[in-house]
């Protein structure tokens, strides 16, 4: 009787952590997003404009430099911050100062967000300046019908005119 | 009889850590209780994470070999082995992932019995600071497993840890861009994904390896019994809960609800609910404080063992049985005829003694006043055993009188002592030279009882299996064949079995054979005894 008690208990045993590990490796279910919202996602890179003006080396600057650094024309490494600014509906949604990446601050700025708003059909207006004295550079207003569960990617790229914009 | 207690400060736990060991005790009890000491699965939780480590190796291996890798084709392949055979393809897929989650809480556990039981500081310090990186490496393998299936959510958990990764400012471009858009991912992302696979499992083994470095004998393989229920179980899950797929991944949407393995991929809610910032604040926090923990203030260690070479002959039976690899056998140093010779290093010795119990020098029927012996405790001396197993024999009266060999980590000796019961405790049972066996029986004991921590429990990992091998005979130094195996018995005990140790006691003294020596013949023997040995043991010979 004791010999059929103890198995009993192992199987308890045995049953109890076997279930904790199939109850827990599906379950509770996490709820990402309500059924009703949408996800917008604000991601890239952006190499901004210089801080300070290109200049030309002199002849003097350029003799007492080695030969193989004779460059004429000499720039400042570091660049302006990317100053991002998003609305939706009218209303301001997002904002944000990415600044240049590196030690000498001459690297791309960069930015990645994720934003989780109400499905529908939105209205944004999209404004970026990546010049030191703050001037807005490029803008982009949009609608779009967010459905739920979709993403949005908002990317942006000077060679190809500004911001683009992704939807599945 | 008042019991003698050779070492009385042998607990390694901390005082703020004893209502949590002595919970964890308890609950040891109750597994006690069902399994049986030697079954017990909460004895044997690293050696049952190396042999789910196995289970989920062969598994992955199978997986694999029907595994695309590629974008388009990586989560096909994983729905046609989970659905077109599902008998074999879906089963191992399921053992795969059952295995993993599996391992994740035996390691945990193992963990939190490790900690609790102060198992973190002094000569274990290399064991626990090396298995701190394997909780990463753990992780790391797992989730990876998750992304190969390329589903919901290994979209999900992907983006989660890239956005985690990319909170560092060391990418230049970040991680996470490659994960959002139609066509972000190639099939060299899939590549990599099997490289990391394969490569961060192996190096999982290797550093489980190095984990297990310094301990001699590890236990990498649990007991047959629950080995062959854990598969078992394991197959039954597999069985009535195959692992499936959610829906394939797609970079333009989102899943609003997962189902979520929370064993893996608990962090990825907390960051959403917090920061990456705060994960990264809680994962380095707990990684730090896991491999500090061998500086906080600790108990004051045990004095280490010491070799006198006057009577170390280089047998390396030290060697061989010391269960932290801390007895090295060097060319001998002093000139002696020997090849030759032990030699402890302090930071990895325990203090356990069983080294001395494993010395052939280390017996109590040498005649020297003080007895020397080749490797031996400064606290805890084979030759302050041999005194206090004679006072205790010179003290035994009335029927059937027992000599009680204990050991300080299992059931406390203290409560059976008696007229006819002394009690003497060692730092570990493994301590105990058989001949301090046939020396009791040969002087006024009728019988000696063995006890020590639980079978499959010894706190000293192996001091409990070199006792018994070396009373049956099976191990260096043996007990006498001459010796009467009626007179000794064997009892394994964990601290909370008292009870049961008491019951042991009775019965085996009931069950002694009546011996010639009666109460006062051994009162006399003892006076005898007293008048030829008080002028002087001779100081010379062995």
């Amino acid at each position: 009787m004791k010999t059929v008690l103890r198995y009993l208990a192992q199987a308890v045993l045995y049953g109890a952590f076997f279930a904790f590990v199939g109850y827990f490796s599906t379950s509770p279910r996490f709820e990402h997003l309500r059924p009703d919202e949408a996800l917008i996602r604000i991601s890239f890179s952006h190499a901004a404009q210089r801080v300070g003006e290109c200049r030309e080396r002199s002849d003097e600057e350029l003799a007492k430099l080695a030969p193989n650094m004779r460059l004429r024309t000499v720039c400042p490494r570091e660049r302006a911050p990317v100053l991002l600014e998003i609305d939706m509906d009218g209303k301001p949604l997002y904002k944000l100062t990415a600044q240049p990446t590196g030690l000498q601050k001459d690297g791309q700025s960069t930015v990645y967000r994720r934003l989780t708003v109400k499905s529908g059909q939105r209205h944004f207006a999209a404004r970026l300046s990546d010049h030191s004295s703050g001037v807005i550079g490029y803008t982009k207003e949009f609608s779009i019908d967010l459905a739920p569960g979709k993403v949005m990617v908002l990317d942006f790229n000077a060679a190809q005119g500004g911001f683009i914009i992704h939807q599945g | 009889m008042p019991s003698i207690l050779l070492n009385p400060r042998a607990s390694s736990v901390p005082r703020w850590l004893i209502p949590a060991e002595r919970a964890v005790a308890g609950i040891e009890a109750l597994f006690d209780r069902a399994f049986g000491s030697a079954e017990n699965p909460l004895h044997q939780l690293g050696a049952l994470s190396f042999y789910l480590f196995w289970i989920v190796a062969a598994s992955g291996i199978y997986v694999y070999a029907f595994f695309d890798t590629s974008v388009a084709g990586a989560y096909r392949s994983v729905e046609a082995l989970t659905h077109q055979q599902w008998y074999l393809g879906g089963v191992m897929r399921s053992l795969h992932r059952y295995g993993s989650d599996a391992f994740v809480l035996t390691m945990a556990a193992h963990l939190l019995r490790e900690f609790v039981k102060g198992r973190w500081h002094g000569f274990r310090w290399f064991s626990w600071l090396t298995g701190v990186p394997l909780i990463w490496l753990v992780y790391a393998s797992g989730l990876g497993g998750y992304w190969l299936v390329w589903d919901e959510l290994a979209q999900f958990s992907v983006i989660a840890t890239a956005e985690w990764l990319d909170w560092l400012p060391i990418f230049g471009e970040p991680i996470v861009h490659n994960f959002i858009g139609r066509g972000a991912t190639t099939d060299r992302f899939f590549s990599l994904l099997i490289f990391l696979h394969i490569g961060i499992p192996l190096l999982l083994l290797l550093l489980m390896w190095i984990h297990i470095y310094r301990l001699s004998h590890a236990r990498t393989n649990p007991t047959r019994q629950l080995g062959l229920a854990v598969f078992a179980a394991l197959l039954l899950l597999s069985l009535f809960k195959p692992a499936l797929s959610g829906g394939p991944a797609n970079l333009d949407a989102v899943s609003s609800a997962l189902d979520l393995d929370w064993i893996y991929m608990f962090a990825h809610p907390l960051m959403y609910l917090r920061s990456p910032g705060f994960l990264w604040v809680a994962t380095a926090g707990f990684t730090l404080l896991l491999a500090l923990l061998p500086l906080l203030p600790r108990p004051r260690p045990e004095p280490k063992a010491e070799v006198d070479l006057d009577h170390c002959n280089g047998c390396s039976r030290c060697f061989d049985d010391c269960p932290y690899v801390a007895i090295t056998m060097v060319p001998r140093s002093d000139g002696a005829p020997h090849l030759r010779q032990a030699q402890v290093d302090p930071e990895l010795c325990a203090s356990c003694g069983i080294c001395a119990g494993a010395c052939p020098s280390s017996t109590p029927f040498r005649t020297q006043a003080q007895l020397k012996t080749g490797i031996d405790l400064p606290r805890n001396s084979v030759q302050a055993l041999r005194a206090k197993l004679e006072a205790a024999l010179e003290e035994l009266a009335g029927a059937a009188p027992v000599v009680v060999f204990g050991c300080d980590h299992a059931v406390p000796v203290t409560a059976l002592c008696a007229t006819n019961t002394a009690c003497i405790s060692l730092p570990c049972a493994g301590m105990l030279p058989p001949s301090f066996v046939d020396y009791a029986l040969r002087n006024g004991a009728d019988g000696v009882l063995v006890t020590g921590c639980g079978a499959g429990n010894c706190n000293f990992r192996l001091g409990n299996q070199w006792l018994v091998e070396r009373l049956e005979g099976k191990r260096e130094p043996r007990l006498r064949p001459a010796v009467d195996r009626e007179r000794v018995r064997v009892e394994w005990f964990d601290r909370h079995q008292g009870a049961e140790l008491s019951g042991a006691l009775a019965q085996f003294r009931a069950a002694l054979p009546a011996r010639p020596l009666a109460p006062e013949g051994r009162e006399m023997f003892w006076k005898e005894r007293r008048k030829t040995e008080e002028p002087g043991r001779d100081e010379s010979s062995d």
